[in-house]
This record gives C-alpha cells, sequence and structure tokens, in this order.
C-alpha cells in the first residue's frame, strides 16, 4: 500500500461547515442555565489593592457574583499559577494568582468575575465594583528595568531581573583578538502580538450528574490546561474534561494557561452554573500575551576573508510582569543566532527582565525572527564593510551537506547539543536568488535610480527547530459501525490537522480522508497531550498517528485473515473491506471489528489484543530543523518613507510535505505575518506602562493592500528522524521575513547611507532616517 | 420609556419578531437571540470586519449596528449564502478550491463582503479584490488565497451568464 493520500493537496475537510456558518467556536457554544463573566482588570500598570466593595454591582438587578481572591477554593489562594517550564537561568519567580490578591503588576491583570444574566448587564455591573487601588511605580522598558534604582515590577522582588542565561561556546575572546575585522550593532525589536482573529474564551460547565467540569476553552492543547487546573483545584483525573471546538487562530499565546482560567472554573463549581466568558478586543490588547521588546548588542569577527570567527553581545528581553513560559522564548531566540552558518565561537548574555506589561510568550516565529534579523544583519554588515556581495558572505560561511548532522555548539534548554539534522543551506539560497534574477538586479536598480525610484533587494536565511517533543498522541480506532476515528492532543487552530492526519491514516487503511474522522484536543479522547505550537504537530502528530494507524490497520488484517482461514500477508485493506488478494473473499472493517471487540463467553485468549485500535505517542529524540531562505525587493518612496513590496520569493525546505496546498498557505500566511512586524505592528504604552494602543485602529496588522503575492517554491529535504520524513511548516514564513525586507529597504536607501537597525520599521521612521542620514548623523 | 422594543426583520429570507433591548448590537442579536453564530464578533470596533453582514443587499459592520436598526430589514448572513440545495456556491466553493480559509474566523465577514462587491463588479482586477476586502483583516491566509478565490469566483460566475 503506497502512499496515495500522503503528499496530495487534498481539499480541506474543516471547509464546508467554515463557509457555510456551522464551525463552532467557543461562544457558538450556548449550555441551558449559562452565566455570563466579565474579568475586571487592573486599570493600572503596577498598584497595591487595598479592599473591594462589591456593594453597588451586587446590586444590580441580573447579577448573580463578583468573584475575587478572597473567594477562591483554598487551593487557589495557597498557590499561584504554576510554571511549567522551570529553569535554572530562573533567578525570581513571579507567577500570578488566579485573581490578583493584593498587588497588580500590569494593566490589565484579572481582579474580579462578575457574573451576570448577560454581558451586557455583567458589563454594567463591572463599572460599578469598587477597587481602592494604592498606585506603586511602575517600570515600563526591559532596559531601564536593569539599570540601578529602577522602580521594581514586584514590590517584594530584590531586583527587575528574572533569569540569565550564559551561552557561551568556544574561545569568543581568542576569536575577536585574532580577527581581522569586527563590527558591532545594536538592534532594538518588537514583536507585537498574536492577534488571532478570535479573542480567547472559556466555558466552564459543572456536570452535577458526575460531580465533574467540562471546560471549552480556544486554546492551543486542552492537556497541559488540565494539567494546571488539576493542581490549582486539587482534583483527580475524572473529576475534569477539557474540549477545544474550532479556534480562530492561535500564533502561540493561545497555549498559555491565563490566570483567569482558574477563577472561572472555580466560579462554575461555587455557583453551580455554566459560565462563559469572552475576551473582548480591548482585553485581548490588555492581557493576551505579546513578544515584544529586545535590545540586542552584538559583535561579530570574521577573518580577512569574511568568514565568521565568533560572535559576542548581550540580549535584554522584556518579560513582562511574570514569566510563563519561563525562559523559553529569550532562549530559542538565543540559540537560533548561529542559523545556517558556522560560527565557532559563540557568546551571548541573556537578561530577562521584569516590567509591568502583559507577560510574553511566544508568537509565531518564537523569538527566531529576531534571531535571523540580528544574523541577518551582522552578515550583510560584513559585506559592505568589506565590500563584498552580500550572498558571497552568506556562501563563505554557510555549513555544508556533507557536514549534517551538524552539532552548532549550543546547547539547548532541554541540556541537549542543538544538532541540525539535515539540510542543504547552500543550494536553498542559490535556488532562491536564481529564482529572482540576483545577478541582474544590480542593473535594474541602477536603472531604477536614474529614474528617481529606489529599489532594494534584500534576503535572509534561517534554520529553524521544529516538531520538539515530547510527544504527541494518536488513537486510531475502527468502531463496530465500520468507521474510522482518530483521537489526537493535536489542537489545530487553522492549520488543517483534521484534513492532513486524515491523509496519512488513509494510506494506512486503504481509505480516504473522508473515511477519517479526526478527533482532536479533548481531554477525554487521549490521556496524554501536548498540542499544536512550535511546528511541532506534522512531525509529533504526524508520526503518531502513521504509527497508530499502521498498528490499527494491521490488527483487521490480523482478525480478517483469522476469520476467512488465510495468511495476514495475503490481506488488503480497500474501501472498508479487508480482501484477500486474487479472489472474492473479503470482510467489511464492521464485520472485523465486531470480531475484533469480542462476544460474552467466547474466549480471545492466544489472539491478538481485543478491538481494532491502536495508540502512538512517538517520542523525537530531538527537533527536526526546517529551513529557507526569503528574498523580498521593495520601493521606497523617499517623501513619504512608504514601502511597496514589489516581489516576495521564499524557498522553504520542510522536508518531505503532507499536502502542499495546506503548506504553502502557512508559508504565505507567515510572511504577512513577518510583513506586520516589518513595518506596522507596535504595541505602544507610555512611560508608565500604561499600554496606548488597544484597538485595531492604534494597532496596525497587514491589509490585503499592503500584502504581497509571495511565491514559494520548496526544496525536500527528509528528516531522517522520522518515520515519514517530515519538518515543521508553520513558522518558516515568518522567521526570516522581518531580517529579509529590513536588508531590501536598507539596500534601496544605500544611495543615502541609511541603515536600518529596528524593527518595525515605520514610513516616519523611515523619513526620519533619510533625514539623519543626509546630516551624517547615521553610522 | 422602555428600553426594550420588539422588532421584525427577515434574515436569510426567514422572517423574525423579537423583542431586544435598545442597546443591543446587530450582531449579537442574529448570534445569541437568532442562534445564528455563523457571524463572528472579532474586535467590536469596526475594524476587522468579521461581523460583517448584508443588509438590504449592502455590506455592514453588524458590531456598528444595533438589532433595532435593523428593524424592517432584509439581513443576509453566511448561513443565507450556500446554494437552495444546501451545496456551496460559487464564491464558497472558490474559497474551498484556493485554500481561502484556514481558521475560518474572519470567513464569514470575507464572503458577504465580496458577495457585495462582485454583484456590482463581476470582473474585478486583483487590486481591486484588495481594495474590496481591505476592511476586513486575516491573520492566517495573507490574503494571497482570498484574492484568488475571488477571481475565481468572478470567473465562473461570469462564464455561467454568458
Amino acid at each position: 500500500m503506497g502512499a496515495k493520500w500522503f503528499g496530495a493537496s487534498v481539499q480541506r475537510k474543516e471547509d464546508p461547515a467554515l463557509l457555510t456558518g456551522r464551525g463552532r467556536f467557543v461562544d457558538d457554544i450556548k449550555l441551558p442555565g449559562m452565566l455570563h463573566v466579565v474579568v475586571l482588570r487592573s486599570p493600572h500598570p503596577h498598584a497595591a489593592i487595598r479592599g473591594i466593595d462589591k456593594t453597588r454591582a451586587l446590586a444590580l438587578p441580573g447579577v448573580h457574583a463578583v468573584v475575587t481572591f478572597a473567594d477562591l477554593p483554598e487551593s487557589m489562594r495557597r498557590q499561584t499559577v504554576p510554571l511549567l517550564v522551570p529553569n535554572p537561568a530562573i533567578k525570581q519567580v513571579y507567577m500570578p494568582y488566579c485573581l490578583a490578591r493584593d498587588e497588580v503588576c500590569f494593566a490589565g491583570e484579572p481582579i474580579c468575575l462578575v457574573v451576570a444574566e448577560s454581558r451586557y448587564v455583567a458589563e454594567d455591573a463591572a463599572a460599578l465594583v469598587d477597587i481602592d487601588f494604592e498606585p506603586l511605580p511602575a517600570i515600563a522598558d526591559c532596559a531601564d528595568a536593569l539599570a540601578p534604582g529602577a522602580p521594581l515590577a514586584h514590590r517584594d522582588a530584590t531586583s527587575n531581573l528574572g533569569a540569565h542565561i550564559p551561552l557561551d561556546v568556544g574561545n569568543v575572546d581568542a576569536a575577536f583578538a585574532a580577527a581581522a575585522h569586527v563590527f558591532r550593532e545594536r538592534i532594538f525589536q518588537h514583536r507585537g502580538g498574536p492577534f488571532f482573529m478570535e479573542c480567547r474564551g472559556m466555558i466552564a460547565a459543572p456536570d452535577p450528574a458526575t460531580e465533574s467540569l467540562t471546560i471549552y476553552v480556544s486554546s492551543q492543547g486542552p492537556h497541559r490546561h488540565k494539567r494546571v487546573l488539576l493542581d490549582l483545584l486539587d482534583w483527580a483525573d475524572h473529576q475534569l474534561r477539557i474540549v477545544t471546538p474550532d479556534v480562530g487562530g492561535g500564533f502561540g499565546p493561545k497555549g498559555s494557561f491565563y490566570a483567569e482560567y482558574g477563577a472561572l472554573a472555580a466560579a462554575a463549581m461555587a455557583l453551580r452554573r455554566p459560565l462563559k466568558w469572552i475576551e473582548d478586543r480591548q482585553e485581548n490588547f490588555l492581557s493576551t500575551q505579546q513578544e515584544r521588546d529586545q535590545y540586542w548588542d552584538v559583535e561579530i569577527a570574521t577573518d580577512a576573508d569574511a568568514r565568521i570567527l565568533g560572535i559576542r553581545g548581550k540580549l535584554v528581553h522584556d518579560s513582562g510582569a511574570y514569566m510563563p513560559w519561563g525562559v523559553v522564548l529569550p532562549w530559542i531566540a538565543a540559540t537560533t543566532v548561529p542559523g545556517p552558518y558556522v560560527i565557532p565561537s559563540f557568546k551571548l548574555d541573556v537578561l530577562c527582565a521584569f516590567t509591568n506589561k502583559v507577560p510574553t510568550s511566544p508568537v509565531r516565529g518564537a523569538g527566531r525572527p529576531e534571531a535571523v534579523v540580528v544574523m541577518e544583519r551582522l552578515v550583510d554588515r560584513v559585506a559592505r564593510e568589506l565590500k563584498l556581495d552580500r550572498a558571497e558572505v552568506r556562501r563563505r560561511n554557510f555549513i555544508q551537506p556533507a557536514q549534517m548532522p551538524y552539532k552548532v555548539g549550543i546547547i539547548f534548554r532541554d541540556g541537549r547539543p542543538v544538532t541540525y539534522d539535515s539540510g542543504d543551506y547552500p543550494v536553498c539560497q542559490q535556488s532562491a536568488l536564481a529564482a529572482v534574477d540576483y545577478e541582474n538586479f544590480k542593473a535594474r536598480q541602477a536603472l531604477a535610480r536614474r529614474q528617481g525610484r529606489y529599489i532594494g533587494i534584500g534576503f535572509g536565511n534561517a534554520v529553524e527547530a521544529t516538531g520538539l517533543g515530547p510527544y504527541e498522541s494518536a488513537t486510531a480506532r475502527v468502531a463496530t459501525s465500520g468507521r474510522i476515528t482518530v483521537y489526537t492532543g493535536a489542537t489545530p487552530q487553522g492549520q488543517s490537522h483534521k484534513t492532513t492526519l486524515a491523509q496519512i491514516a488513509a494510506d494506512q487503511f486503504g481509505c480516504t480522508p473522508d473515511d477519517v474522522t479526526i478527533v482532536t484536543g479533548d481531554t477525554a479522547a487521549t490521556g496524554l497531550g501536548v498540542g499544536s505550537f512550535a511546528a511541532r504537530t506534522a512531525v509529533n502528530a504526524g508520526s503518531s498517528v502513521h504509527l497508530a494507524s499502521k498498528e490499527a490497520a494491521h490488527k483487521i488484517r490480523q482478525f480478517a485473515a483469522a476469520m476467512m482461514e488465510v495468511a495476514e500477508g495475503d490481506i488488503e485493506l480497500e474501501n472498508g473491506f479487508a480482501k484477500v488478494a486474487g479472489s472474492d473473499l473479503k470482510r467489511s472493517f464492521r464485520e472485523v471489528a465486531a470480531k475484533a471487540v469480542g462476544m460474552p463467553g467466547f474466549s480471545m485468549a492466544g489472539g491478538p489484543l481485543p478491538g481494532l485500535e491502536a495508540t502512538s505517542h512517538f517520542t523525537p529524540d530531538q527537533s527536526t530543523y526546517s529551513n529557507g531562505t526569503h528574498v523580498a525587493e521593495v520601493e521606497v518612496d523617499i517623501e513619504t518613507g512608504q514601502v511597496t513590496i514589489l516581489r516576495y520569493l521564499v524557498m522553504h525546505d520542510c522536508g518531505h510535505v503532507i499536502n502542499p496546498m495546506v503548506v504553502e498557505g502557512q508559508v504565505v500566511g507567515g510572511v504577512i505575518h513577518g510583513v506586520g512586524n516589518a513595518f506596522f505592528e507596535r504595541m505602544v504604552y507610555d512611560g508608565d506602562a500604561q499600554p496606548v494602543s488597544t484597538h485595531f485602529g492604534d494597532y496596525l496588522l497587514p491589509l490585503a493592500t499592503d500584502s504581497p503575492n509571495v511565491e514559494v517554491l520548496h526544496m525536500e529535504t527528509p528528516s531522517p528522524l522520522n518515520p515519514l520524513g517530515l519538518k515543521g511548516a508553520g513558522e518558516g514564513g515568518t522567521i526570516p521575513a522581518i531580517a529579509t525586507l529590513m536588508a531590501a529597504v536598507e539596500n534601496a536607501l544605500e544611495p543615502f547611507g541609511v541603515h536600518i537597525a529596528e524593527a518595525p520599521i515605520t514610513p516616519q521612521r523611515i523619513v526620519e532616517l533619510l533625514g539623519e542620514a543626509a546630516k551624517g548623523r547615521t553610522k | 420609556m422602555s428600553n426594550r422594543r420588539k422588532i421584525k426583520l427577515t434574515v436569510n429570507g426567514q422572517d423574525y419578531e423579537r423583542e431586544t433591548e435598545t442597546r443591543t448590537t446587530l450582531v449579537d442579536f442574529l448570534r445569541h437571540e437568532l442562534d445564528l453564530t455563523g457571524t463572528h464578533v472579532g474586535c467590536e470596533h469596526g475594524v476587522c470586519g468579521a461581523c460583517t453582514v448584508l443588509v438590504d443587499g449592502i455590506s455592514a459592520r453588524g458590531c456598528l449596528m444595533l438589532a433595532v436598526q435593523a428593524a424592517g430589514k432584509k439581513i443576509t448572513t453566511v448561513e443565507g449564502l450556500a446554494n437552495p440545495d444546501g451545496s456551496l456556491n460559487t464564491l464558497q466553493q472558490a474559497f474551498m478550491d484556493n485554500h481561502g480559509l484556514q481558521c475560518g474566523f474572519c470567513t464569514p465577514g470575507m464572503l458577504t463582503t465580496l458577495t457585495e462587491f462582485l454583484a456590482h463588479n463581476p470582473d474585478p482586477s486583483e487590486t481591486e479584490v484588495r481594495i474590496a476586502i481591505s476592511g476586513n483583516l486575516c491573520r492566517c491566509t495573507g490574503y494571497q488565497s482570498i484574492v484568488a478565490a475571488a477571481l475565481q469566483a468572478a470567473r465562473v460566475m461570469r462564464e455561467g451568464k454568458s
């Protein structure tokens, strides 16, 4: 049975419902007796809470409760939301209580739940809760936060230093001492938030019949939420089921457990009513985690031929008020810097600073876009200073395919060395540049300049760790009706898992993807699960679905062979039947499944294990490494600073592709996320850490009119680390995009000597930089 | 004066009569009082376009319009776009063919916006399509596949008429 569906651009099983208004997002679920909740949040970036008076709010008709910290169960008053990813680099642990106890540390931190008959009444009542705040000094900027005497983000902290990650590979000081050239770059990078179109939301529904709680939540994986809630409620496994219905985008921050989730669960149990909370967009700006600020101060050392000898420097990372993902984000950023290049020595001090802003956590790309900006800016700088072609400098420094598997020398946060599994970086760049006729760009640019047009080309290379473990679950089951369901802990937010995973299963069962139903994100369906983030689902869930389906198909053959008294090897699976090759003999999956569940009183001893089902938890030994080259041509209007993207091309290598249509969609969407980060998206706070950009009028996402058509080309270097040769594809569109666009803008403005060392870069800023360059103040 | 009003309106060809609070937005009314949850709420300040519905054939933000303002009007939502036999209409099919949706949350607003647009401009250029949907945010697709879907739908609709 060959791969019939794997590799095909199968149309999506998700589409018909979503195109006709029959999707089921969390706010579409309506339960009998359901009440509505508003989360009352801190208006202050930093304040002590001296008292809360509910009297006026409770007097409003239709209000059922105002829930504060004091009303939470003892198990939630004694512990904060747990830190799921501890690391020795973390110097001070701050995590929030499910509702603020006596201190709020960012504007937007949850203080009360207001429960009422309708959302409208709950909002009325929220305005009537009287909270006595004592405002405290707040710290807004992460670099300022580390200065002596800075206001403390937490009033009992010893400093604002949350974590310190020292990375040190090779002898960097010797490398710099021996270098022919050393160049320094100071780069400020800001990435905004995820800004999925469906805000967060949750329903907590107590079931009096079983004394348990069912939760519907818009998430990227309910199993980790369950783990946290079991801790917070001090409950046993059977008391809690968490289901994730359709999810309207996640991009990272829907993977986090938020304090209000715990409070909502506790309040539903106390009130014995289903409670629904749907985040509104203003709350989304205030309280959904973002990626935000990084200050990089880095130096590169090369020999006389532009071969890199070392990189050293410092990264200051904005953690926000808490560290929900520990040091995951800055660690990924730091360890992604070397990318596809041989970097013999590397030393980076990573300082994570607490600020009075919403916590940061990975957003699509997860720190890698910033790392690629740093590396690619450094390489472009070397090329400029040494008057070499930018592509040539990269060629001289690429890791060669023959060096695979390649040990980068850096230690990942699991304590193991970063080792690239496969990839051909020189060919990737060469193919991308050939596709855009890079050779002749200089001539086109010169012609344009003679016409008064400033066009530029930029490119960026990236290597991306994908498919990180520990595992994903899959259980494949043929029901006694003959119908096939595969359950997995993977939890899609638009990535088409219900189609792509069905393609993988269909190849094993000899059926079509339409014959396989994929059930995702339900803790009652699979005991274990990790969820969908970090471009991990194809590798982890894909492999598990493959292995579980293969084993379940094997059991069909075992039972069918016994039923028809033929050899197992003679059985072929086709269209819902187990057939004996070369004969008319066959049994339907329904008949085989009925046999496989057994009959009371009839022994199954000595045969295959009962049931046409199998479970797999594929546990990869390490990450797989996708890679790509992006190329952008832009035109900059030097009067207005407006940037037009004339052409955008991606050469992408994510190993074997399950569904080319889906991968192309992931890559193109990812690039446009990068366009937003490069040119538009900025979460603005004032000097006191008060959020200023709290709606889509102030915080700009890329529109259709801002977005180029993206050309996507593929290389397929299969990973040797999993049975299907898969690597992740969810973030490769975003990761090199910002670096590529910065380089293209800088190249367009080359005649003016403008140097781009910050993102996002807005039209206003481009005009400013042109002015500074004209005055000779830009380096 | 009571802050509740009785309103009559037609949604997707079906007549409804309901009493509602005057402050209820049209999108909340459709979603929570008529249980037509296909229309989505994305920002509640008129920027994202997810809640776009057709009011007497003209696109309107369901979050910026009150339900009482829809009294006597004919509303079309995403639930009312499919062919009478329930199959996907030309535009919906084009979205499916071109992978014009990922999470599907912005999709209802994209479909209603493009339904109005293609009715007035049956032979649009790519740029015209991009301008037409520039009031609808999508975070997943990068718009490219939505534009391709709209152009395919326009082509198929023109061929169907010729």
